[in-house]
């Protein structure tokens, strides 16, 4: 379970000053459910999901992941959690099964544990092919495989995506949204940010937009349809989000 | 304090130096190559140069001296030296390297000899330029051989001893050990080469894992597992600090084996018996230790300082970018060091690098000065570490991981 109360992060920038990138920010999200961030390029996502994941740490307020403070007890919170991004990279001279142990064993795994976790996901995930070959010789589908090897291996009951199939080809994007899912079926707490409408309308559960680092509307895709009279994603967000854009410009 | 975690980065971030080219080559290869391409390469070179130049035989042209037959017979009959005519333009020709030197003997100048009556003989030389210096020298040397014979002669003649030119003679003597003075000239040398290669050694494992890990987009996901930033600053630190480490002792052992190689290669030669002596070094187990036990805290303030400053950039360039002029800092106190004449104070032993710089040249002489090994080792720790709690805080820094 994920309960984001007030969240909120700013930055001083040399030339426009105080950016508020994420402006009190509260939602829940429930294990066995996905729940889709939905925004713009510079919306506040990324750094919504990096403030959950406790690679940031917010400037006001805070989240409650699994029981645990991200403030208070970040290290508590990210063992139980797995992070993925088009930014999370892999380690190019460390081999497929080497890169995932490491992960194994920063999560306190212990060998015979790691051994059994590791030989069980690259069965699972088809990887014992390039379990041996350096990661600067995987293909891209691979790579994201060898990813998604990482966020498991300490099957954490929280998952964290922020635009995971950002860039990818059609063939890799869809072994995510498939691990997405499965997530969800084996009861995890899932959230995931994306600016692709089709994702959020085949995957979520839950959905949030997100402008200018507010939230500005939650609610289910039958929710949001019938509060905005409209059927298609792409019509409500623009809805939700037009007023804040003008607002944005004006200022 | 959990060691399992930074044993466990540490394992990862040396498996990964090791697998990366750039690592070998700049922590493995370049101590290994650096000494005996310089000094067994560099110089067996200069000693053939110097010998080449020796046994050539160098035009020396005459000028005047057809009134003087005796002093121009006694020319004529040294050994590698070629006496030729005078001809128009010799200026350039000693310029052109045509011709070494020239000797002018003035007019009359064996009868104002005889007369005792005083006279110049000049020689012309390309000042700087070997073989001019050669051949200007053994000219030199029969004339003033010469003169020490007219000298004798007056004396006799006038039946006085060589007492009376010199009532008394001054000698230098050394006393120094051989090891001291061999130290001496080359413990600075030592000092300076451990301390730049110590830097080297340190300097791209530093940047490939601080600004290295940002280019490559690796950072997020390991700030995503549960390792706290101190933990993984420590395991990414130990590992640029074996780097530098092991760069040093590689180069201390390289070097050795140059100098050893060097000296049986020099002491075949009759010429470079002598150059051999003066690079002739025993360093025994004592002093490699000595030296290595003050480098550690300097190697702790190199990869310390090398990260903090290498974690700001974004890039692996733009972090080359920062890192090279610290090569000067660095250079430049090492290389004071090395300067004769300057040495160990007070003051001087609390400034970073120069004073270790100092010291590896008196511990190599086999001078060990308790209180300035206290202060420069204590001195030199504390900012280590300094150097270290600043990098355990710029990694902890958003403003510095996720600068943009």
């Amino acid at each position: 379970m994920i309960e984001a109360r007030g969240l909120s992060k700013r930055f001083q920038d040399k030339k426009r000053g105080e950016i508020r990138a994420v402006d009190n920010v509260s939602f829940t999200c429930q294990p066995g459910r996905i729940y889709g961030l939905l925004g713009a390029n510079g919306a506040g996502k990324t750094t919504t999901l990096r403030m959950l994941a406790t690679i940031l740490e917010p400037t006001d307020g805070t989240a409650i992941v699994c029981g645990y403070d991200v403030v208070e007890q970040p290290e508590k919170v990210r063992a139980n959690v797995g992070f993925l991004s088009t930014a999370t990279a892999l380690y190019r001279r460390l081999t497929a099964q080497e890169f995932v142990e490491y992960f194994g064993r920063l999560n306190g795994l212990d060998e015979a544990t790691l051994k059994k976790r590791v030989d069980d996901i690259f069965s699972r995930l088809h990887m014992n092919e390039f379990r041996d070959r350096r990661c600067d010789k995987l293909s891209t589908g691979m790579m994201q495989k060898t990813s998604i090897a990482r966020t498991l291996v300490h099957d954490p009951p929280v998952m964290i995506f922020d635009e995971p199939t950002n860039g990818l080809d059609i063939m890799t994007a869809r072994t995510i949204t498939a691990f997405i899912r499965e997530c969800r079926n084996n009861g995890k707490t899932v959230i995931f940010s994306t600016h692709i409408m089709s994702e959020v309308e085949k995957l979520c559960d839950t959905i949030g937009i997100i402008q200018s680092g507010k939230l500005l509307v939650e609610g289910t895709l039958g929710q949001l349809r019938e509060k905005y009279a409209e059927h298609e994603l792409e019509e409500i967000f623009v809805k939700v989000v037009t007023p804040h854009y003008v607002a944005e410009e004006a200022h | 304090m959990s060691t399992r975690n930074i044993g466990i980065v540490y394992k990862k971030e040396l498996t990964e130096a090791l697998r990366d080219r750039r690592t070998v080559v700049s922590t493995i290869l370049v101590p290994l190559l650096l000494f005996p391409v310089l000094s067994v390469g560099f110089g067996a070179l200069a000693v053939a140069l110097v010998g080449k130049a020796r046994d050539e035989v160098p035009k020396v042209m005459l000028r005047g001296g057809e009134d003087s037959p005796a002093v121009v017979e006694g020319l004529r009959k040294l050994e590698k030296i070629e006496i030729v005519p005078e001809t128009p333009g010799w200026k350039d020709q000693i310029i052109n390297k045509e011709i070494r030197a020239a000797v002018e003997i003035p007019s009359d100048f064996q009868a104002n000899v005889a007369k005792e009556k005083s006279d110049t003989v000049k020689i012309f030389k390309y000042e700087g330029e070997m073989k001019s210096e050669f051949a200007t020298e053994k000219v030199e040397k029969y004339m003033k051989d010469y003169r020490d014979k007219v000298v004798k002669e007056r004396l006799a003649a006038k039946n006085l001893t060589e007492t009376v030119l010199k009532p008394f003679e001054v000698k230098q003597e050394n006393v120094a050990p051989p090891e001291k003075v061999s130290g001496a000239a080359i413990g600075g040398l030592i000092g300076y080469t451990v301390i730049l290669l110590c830097m080297t050694g340190a300097m791209y494992p530093a940047m490939d894992l601080t600004a290295g890990e940002k280019e490559r987009g690796t950072m997020e996901t390991i700030l995503s597992s549960p390792i706290s930033r101190m933990h993984l600053v420590l395991g990414k630190f130990f590992l640029v600090l074996t780097a530098a480490l092991g760069t040093a002792a590689l180069s201390v052992f390289s070097m050795g084996v140059s100098f050893s190689v060097l000296s049986h290669y020099t002491g075949q030669t009759a010429g470079g018996r002598s150059a051999a002596a003066g690079l002739l070094l025993k360093l025994g187990p004592k002093t490699v230790v000595s030296v290595f036990l003050m480098a550690l805290p300097v190697a702790v303030l190199f990869s310390a300082v090398l990260m903090t400053i290498a974690l700001f950039a974004k890039t692996y360039k733009e972090a080359q970018s920062y890192l090279t002029p610290m090569t000067f800092v660095v250079i430049i106190p090492a290389l004071a060091g090395m300067l004769p004449g300057v040495e160990l104070t007070p003051k001087l032993s609390l400034i970073p690098i120069l004073n270790v710089s100092l010291l590896c040249k008196e511990l190599v002489a086999g001078t060990y000065h308790w209180n300035f090994i206290a202060i420069i080792f204590s001195s030199t720790c504390v900012y280590a570490a300094a150097a270290l709690f600043l990098a355990i805080k710029m990694f902890q820094r958003e403003s510095v991981l996720f600068r943009s």
